[in-house]
C-alpha cells in the first residue's frame, strides 16, 4: 500500500435505489458454473470426455473387427451410431464415474482447502442455497461431460464407420434418426446411476473436506460396487447394485422397449443418490466452519 | 434493522473435547464503538468471532447482532461485514472476480460499490490479477473491500494488520479508523496493544476463552494507577508499618526493588503511610505514584493471576493482631472497573 492517507471523504457513496433481486440458488449456481470455467480440473474431466472417443474410433478405424463380447461390439464398423453405445459400456467402469467425481469430490472440499468456506457463509446467502447452487453445478458438469462425450463419439464415429441404420439387441434393424434418437435417450438415462455416483462424490467432499479423498474415494465406490457384482454368492443383490443400472439403457434397444430394468434404475439410482444427498446437506448445514 | 445492539453476546461457551476454548464470554458493544477485543493467540478470540457470525455453534449461550441471531440464518447478518483469521478468496480468480462473486451474493447494490471499495483500499490497478498472486497485505485489504461491498454498520475485523509491514500496519490502521470514523461499528480482534490503543474505545481482554477485563481503555490504564513506589532508609522495616497500615497493601514487583511496591486506596492512606513512617523514624527517600501503561495491565491480566502489579504477598508478612492474613490474590480482575470475576 502506499504512504498517502485516507483522508479523502465518504467511504462507501449513497445507496442506488435500483436493488437487484436478492440472491439465491440460481446466483450461487451461476457462480459455481464461472468458477468451474477458471478451474484446470474441469478442462481435464472434459478433454477426456473427448479425447477418449476420439482415440477409441481411431482405434476402430486402425483395425478390422471389434469387441464382440460387449453388445454392439460388433456392429461397430457398421455404423457410427454403435460407438457412443459401446462407449457407455467401457466408461461405466471407471472413466464416467471419475469425470463426474473430479468435480463433485471438489466441489465443497476445494473451499476448505482454500479456506472461502467462512467467505461465501458470511455472505446474504444461506447455507442450504449454497449447497443446492453446488449440488446443481457438479450434476450440470456430470450431464455435460456425458452429453460431450457421447456426442463426440456419434460424430467421430459416424465419420468413420458411417450414419447407418443400427441393429437393436433384439436383431431389429432400426433407421439412422431413430437410432440417433435411441443413442441419446441411452445417455439419458446412464445419466440416472452416474447422478447417484456423483452424489456420493458430493456426500464425501463435504464429509472429507479433502478433495483427493472425495474423488478417489468417489472412485473406489464405484470399483467396489462393481466388485461385489462379480463375487460368487452375491448375485440376488445385483438388481439393487448402482453398477447394474449402468446397464439399464440397453432396455432401450430392445423390441418391444423393455422399461423394467430403466424403472428399477431410475429408484435404485434414487436409493443411493437421496440418502447420499440428504446427509451431504445435513453435514453441511450443521457443521461448524472452523478452519475454512 | 432489527432493534438490539450491534454486538450482543452473553454466556457463549464453546468446547472441543476437553478443551475450553470460549469460556462464559459475555460482552456489548454499543453503536459507535470501536471494541478492542485482545488477547494472546489462542486465547479464544477467533473462535468467538465465528460464533458471532455464525459459523460455528456455540455449545452454550447466545448472539445477537443487532438482536437478531446469526444461528437462525443470513439475514442476521444484514449490516454486518468482516472476516475471521486472514480473509480467504479463491487464488485462481482475479481480485475484482472474487469481489464480483461475493457481489452477487449479497445483492443489493453491492456490484455497483465494486469500483470505488477497490480505489478505498488501493487496489484498482492489481483488481485484474489473479488473488493468488497477492501478497499477504492486498489480501488483508482485498478483504477489508469484500466487506465494504455489505454497507456493514457492523464490522468484525480479525488481526488485520497481522502480517504486515510497519506501513502496511500504519495504513491498515489509518483504514479502519477512518472507517470508524464514518460511523461503522467496529470490533476490532488483536494481540497488538499499540494497535488496540490507537483504535479502540473500549476493549474486552481475554484470557484462556474467559474475559478478564471489559471496559473502556481510560479506565483500564487508571486501574493501574493505585500502585505506588516506596524508598525508605530501612526497607525492611518500612515493610512492616506497610503492612499495619490501613489502605495500603504490599505487592510483589520483582522491578521495583530495591523499593517497596505498594498498593493505596487512595492518596489519603499515601499520607498517612508517610506520617507513619514519620513516627517510626524512617526517612522517605521516594514515594511516588506508578502508572500502568496498557501493556503492563495487558501482561498482568493475560499471564499474571489478574493483578495489574504483581500478586499481593501481605501473606508472607506476619498477621498484625491476630487478624487472618490477606490472601495472595486478595483482588483480582473483579476489583477492576468493568472486570468479570
Amino acid at each position: 500500500m502506499s504512504t498517502t492517507t485516507f483522508d479523502d471523504p465518504p467511504v462507501l457513496s449513497a445507496p442506488t435505489k435500483t436493488t437487484t433481486r436478492r440472491p439465491g440458488v440460481a446466483t450461487v449456481y451461476r457462480w459455481e458454473l464461472r468458477k468451474l470455467r477458471a478451474l484446470k480440473r474441469t478442462y481435464l474431466g472434459l478433454g477426456a470426455a473427448i479425447v477418449v472417443p476420439i482415440l477409441f474410433v481411431i482405434a476402430v478405424a486402425s483395425r478390422p473387427g471389434g469387441p464382440t463380447d460387449v453388445p454392439f461390439g460388433q456392429y461397430i464398423h457398421t455404423t457410427g451410431l454403435a460407438i457412443p453405445l459401446v462407449l457407455l459400456l467401457f466408461g461405466s467402469a471407471w472413466m464416467y464415474p471419475l469425470i463426474s467425481a473430479l468435480v463433485a469430490g471438489d466441489i465443497f472440499a476445494s473451499e476448505d482447502h482454500n479456506g472461502t468456506l467462512k467467505t461465501i457463509l458470511t455472505r446474504s446467502v444461506d447455507r442450504g442455497q449454497i449447497f443446492a447452487g453446488k449440488a446443481l453445478a457438479a450434476f450440470s458438469y456430470a450431464i455435460l461431460a456425458m452429453v460431450v462425450s457421447a456426442t463426440v463419439a456419434t460424430v467421430a464415429g459416424c465419420i468413420v464407420s458411417g450414419f447407418n441404420p443400427l441393429t437393436t439387441l433384439s436383431g431389429d434393424s432400426v433407421s439412422p434418426g431413430r437410432g440417433l434418437l435411441l443413442v441419446a435417450a441411452s445417455t439419458g438415462i446412464y445419466l440416472m446411476p452416474l447422478l447417484a455416483i456423483t452424489s456420493i462424490g458430493l456426500l464425501l467432499s463435504v464429509v472429507t473436506h479433502n478433495s483427493a479423498a472425495a474423488v478417489v474415494g468417489t472412485l473406489m465406490v464405484s470399483l467396489l460396487l462393481q466388485l461385489v457384482a462379480i463375487l460368487p454368492g452375491l448375485e440376488s443383490l445385483q438388481p439393487y447394485l448402482l453398477s447394474t443400472q449402468f446397464d439399464a439403457w440397453q432396455g432401450l434397444l430392445r423390441e418391444p422397449i423393455d422399461w423394467a430394468p430403466i424403472v428399477r434404475a431410475g429408484w435404485v439410482s434414487a436409493l443411493y443418490a437421496v440418502p447420499a444427498l440428504t446427509a451431504a446437506g445435513i453435514v453441511f448445514l450443521r457443521r461448524d466452519v472452523a478452519g475454512g | 434493522m432489527a432493534d438490539g445492539p450491534p454486538i450482543e453476546v452473553r454466556e457463549l461457551v464453546k468446547v472441543y473435547g476437553d478443551v475450553v476454548a470460549v469460556d462464559r464470554v459475555s460482552l456489548t458493544v454499543e453503536p459507535g464503538d470501536v471494541f478492542g477485543y485482545l488477547g494472546p493467540n489462542g486465547a479464544g478470540k477467533t473462535t468467538s468471532l465465528r460464533m458471532m457470525l455464525g459459523l460455528i455453534r456455540p455449545t452454550s449461550g447466545a448472539v445477537r447482532l443487532f438482536g437478531r441471531d446469526p444461528l437462525l440464518g443470513v439475514a442476521a447478518l444484514e449490516g454486518v461485514a468482516g472476516f475471521v483469521e486472514a480473509p480467504r478468496f479463491y487464488p485462481y480468480l482475479s481480485g475484482r472476480a472474487n469481489l464480483q462473486l461475493l457481489a452477487g451474493l449479497d445483492g443489493g447494490d453491492a456490484t455497483s460499490l465494486i469500483p470505488e471499495v477497490l480505489e478505498t483500499v488501493e487496489l484498482t490497478d492489481r483488481a485484474k490479477h489473479k488473488v493468488g498472486g497477492y501478497s499477504h497485505g492486498m489480501r488483508q485489504r482485498l478483504g477489508i473491500a469484500a466487506s465494504l461491498l455489505r454497507r456493514p454498520k457492523l464490522l468484525l475485523l480479525d488481526e488485520p494488520a497481522t502480517g504486515l509491514d510497519p506501513a502496511g500496519m500504519r495504513d491498515m490502521r489509518r483504514l479502519v479508523r477512518r472507517l470508524a470514523d464514518s460511523g461503522m461499528t467496529v470490533l476490532l480482534s488483536s494481540h497488538l496493544l499499540n494497535e488496540v490503543e490507537e483504535l479502540c474505545n473500549r476493549v474486552a481482554i481475554v484470557r484462556s476463552g474467559r474475559i478478564v477485563y471489559e471496559g473502556t481503555l481510560a479506565d483500564l490504564e487508571a486501574a493501574g494507577s493505585g500502585t505506588w513506589r516506596l524508598r525508605t532508609t530501612d526497607d525492611h522495616r518500612a515493610a512492616m508499618v506497610c503492612h499495619q497500615q490501613r489502605g495500603i497493601q504490599r505487592v510483589l514487583a520483582p522491578d521495583a526493588a530495591p523499593a517497596l511496591a505498594l498498593r493505596a486506596d487512595d492518596e489519603d492512606a499515601v499520607a498517612a503511610l508517610s506520617l507513619s513512617l514519620a513516627r517510626a523514624d524512617i526517612g522517605i527517600i521516594e514515594l511516588r505514584a506508578q502508572t500502568a501503561s496498557l501493556e503492563q495491565r495487558f501482561f498482568a491480566l493475560t499471564e499474571g493471576d489478574g493483578e495489574a502489579d504483581g500478586p499481593d504477598v501481605s501473606d508472607h508478612l506476619p498477621a498484625p493482631d491476630g487478624a487472618p492474613p490477606a490472601t495472595a490474590n486478595g483482588s483480582d480482575a473483579s476489583t477492576l472497573p468493568g472486570a468479570i470475576a
